[in-house]
């Protein structure tokens, strides 16, 4: 999922002596894997993931490892489990999440039958530098998506961000971790940018698999950068697994208007950030998501109040395994056309 | 005198418009795609070159429709710009008051919400072609009707049938069944002119504020009776230019003279010969599409790459 495999190979790497390797790129060919051999209507985040593991496992993998729950993907791991042994793959299948807990207790022992040398301290100590380094990534990648649309030299965004996570692989404490952070930091803002005081502003909301894997929304933000537009995502790793529930909570408190209860997976927090970019005057917000994917269907209504009540704009688009990039295209050449318009 | 040419091509008609320095439409026409939009553009283009004035010269050509780049591209517009803009800023200039665009073409359909000359909202219809332009003319040859008697047929009507609207396929077997168990042609078309509209505000329209001054138009505004049952279902009065099918054409050159750069067009195109060439990558497991585009043999672009291995030169 985007550059996430880093963090989470460097765990891996350090606290178990095995071979980690890491699952290709996302293709067309995964996703022709994936759809071939998953049912039909279930949402698009399972057709991936399918024909990632199917690309690992023909790689040579044959321990596969999977964070997953909030939604109906928590039960996810079981059904593609049974689906690629029915397949005839022989391998050991581990989610890290069971019920949308995490039980610190089972990981343990997982550990412990991937690696009888596993230690828990060990673990931890490495844990606790990825989880920073989740952190940085997250804070520098907002960054990038507020700028990158405005650079002056193509692909420097991007090259430096690679240089970046590759020198973050190879540190072994979190000292020198923030020191790399802080040095970055201040490189990434002496890119050359040129960026209008008022540029157009829009937010990027909606459901987590989508939003994070650009190859699944069709490279969206990259479509809306070229338009020279600030882009606001707030879904990234660093909030799935540590800032989940204190922001349903804050989303609750704040929206108390329009929802009363929580609802599941990200949809409370989209009502919230939806209020919240409304209130910052953002001149649109785009909710993506994959086609059949409940939560989000359940909260559009409840967004789409939100969103006219402050009169702001907003359009909805769902990905599926073969969505039409033109039409996709249009639509967001549209939405850019009218926002600017709307500002003049 | 200067004048701009607009075209907008649709995956069913493809629509040209020249206009001069007021926006006034100097020369018109509307005629098929016939699945090849190259074509019916070389055949439109020499349609209105020869009901032009001679003492106009073009200084600007828009594209707009589903076919807007490879046709910009072969014409060298000047602006190549989406259907919603184009529909938008033809109407406006018509119409400076209107509030709500209902637009249903051949391949999809749109709403367009406005409020003091600004789209503040819009919507188009997603993954099907339900409640459009091509479910009808594939109903009406199935019912052996010309698609031009659809509407005045529908008319006739006073006891509209009841289809399930929300697919073509449903909509479709549920019309065999009706026309099978003896229903009236003109009741069966009355019923699918209704279908089209339910559609319509179901999918497009869903949660959208239908404010008046209403206009109704793309190809499907021409059906009279999806006109009388648009005015019906929504209670007020709906607006159908007699240029209605030519808006986006009218928009697209508008907007292309407001960009127009110093540059004289030359509208034989006759005789150009115009080539695209599809191949599968296969340099990576993403196997894209390429497709490369030729002008009397020479390569002018190529498109569907995701990385940087075919790029122009």
């Amino acid at each position: 999922m985007g550059n996430y495999y880093i963090p989470a190979k460097y765990l891996f790497n350090k606290i178990v002596d095995v071979e980690i390797l890491t699952a290709p790129f996302i293709t067309s060919k995964t996703i022709e894997l994936g759809s071939k051999y998953s049912p039909d209507f279930v949402c698009t985040p399972f057709k991936y993931t399918l024909g990632t593991m199917i690309e690992a496992l023909d790689n040579g993998a044959n321990v596969l490892v999977q964070f997953g729950g909030g939604c109906r993907y928590g039960y996810y791991s079981e059904l593609q489990e049974q689906i690629l042994k029915d397949l005839g793959y022989k391998f050991e299948l581990h989610n890290l999440i069971t019920s949308g807990k995490t039980n610190v207790k089972r990981i343990y022992k997982i550990m412990k039958r991937i690696d009888k040398k596993f230690s828990i301290i060990k673990g931890l100590y490495y844990l606790y530098i990825t989880k920073n380094m989740v952190k940085y990534m997250d804070k520098i990648d907002d960054y990038i998506r507020r700028n990158i649309g405005f650079e002056v030299t193509k692909n420097s965004f991007l090259n430096l961000n690679k240089e970046m996570l590759n020198s973050f692989s190879k540190v072994n404490n979190s000292i020198s971790l923030y020191i790399l952070y802080k040095k970055y930091f201040k490189k990434f803002k002496k890119i050359k940018i040129n960026k209008p005081k008022n540029c157009l502003k829009v937010g990027v909301i909606g459901e987590l698999y989508t939003l994070m894997e650009p190859f699944s929304n069709y490279y969206l933000e990259k479509e809306l950068a070229s338009f020279n537009i600030e882009i606001k995502r707030f879904t990234n790793v660093n909030y799935l697994l540590f800032k989940h529930q204190k922001t349903i909570n804050k989303a609750l408190n704040k929206s108390k208007k329009y929802m009363k209860y929580q609802l599941s997976a990200d949809a409370s927090s989209n009502v919230f950030w939806t209020k919240y970019l409304c209130e910052k005057k953002y001149d649109g917000i785009i909710h993506i998501k994959s086609s059949f994917c409940t939560p989000e269907i359940g909260v559009m209504p409840i967004i789409d109040k939100v969103a006219s009540n402050y009169n702001v704009p907003i359009i909805y688009f769902s990905f599926d395994a073969n969505t039409s990039e033109v039409g996709i295209k249009t639509r967001l050449e549209a939405f850019y056309d009218m926002i600017e318009m709307r500002r003049k | 005198m200067n004048c701009y040419l607009g075209i907008d091509i649709g995956s069913i008609s493809t629509k040209g418009v020249i206009i001069d320095d007021n926006n006034k439409i100097i020369a018109s026409s509307y005629i098929w795609t016939e699945g090849n939009p190259i074509n019916s553009v070389k055949k439109l283009v020499n349609i209105l070159k020869n009901s032009l004035d001679k003492k106009y010269v073009v200084k600007g050509i828009g594209t707009t429709g589903s076919a807007r780049k490879l046709i910009g591209l072969l014409l060298d517009a000047n602006v190549i710009k989406n259907e919603i803009m184009a529909h938008a800023i033809g109407t406006l200039s018509i119409y400076p008051d209107v509030k709500t665009i209902l637009e249903i073409g051949g391949q999809d359909s749109k709403i367009i919400l406005l409020n003091n000359g600004i789209i503040t909202d819009y919507a188009m219809n997603t993954l099907c072609a339900a409640g459009t332009g091509s479910f009808l003319s594939s109903q009406a040859k199935r019912l052996n009707i010309d698609i031009e008697d659809f509407g005045s047929l529908a008319l006739k009507s006073n006891n509209p049938v009841k289809i399930a609207a929300r697919c073509t396929v449903f909509a479709e077997s549920d019309l065999i069944h009706k026309a099978q168990v003896g229903y009236k042609k003109e009741d069966i078309v009355a019923g699918l002119c209704k279908s089209i509209v339910l559609n319509y505000l179901n999918n497009v329209g869903k949660g959208k504020k239908i404010n008046s001054p209403v206009i109704f138009q793309g190809g499907v505004s021409k059906n009279l009776g999806v006109l009388k049952y648009f005015k019906e279902i929504l209670k007020t009065d709906v607006i159908v230019d007699s240029n209605s099918h030519l808006m986006g054409a009218l928009g697209i050159a508008i907007l292309s003279k407001k960009n127009s750069v110093d540059k004289v067009y030359d509208l034989n195109i006759q005789d150009i010969n115009f080539d695209t060439k599809a191949i599968d990558c296969g340099g990576c497991s993403n196997n894209c599409e390429i497709l490369r585009i030729y002008k009397d043999n020479k390569l002018i672009d190529i498109w569907g790459n995701r990385c940087d291995k075919y790029i122009k030169n």
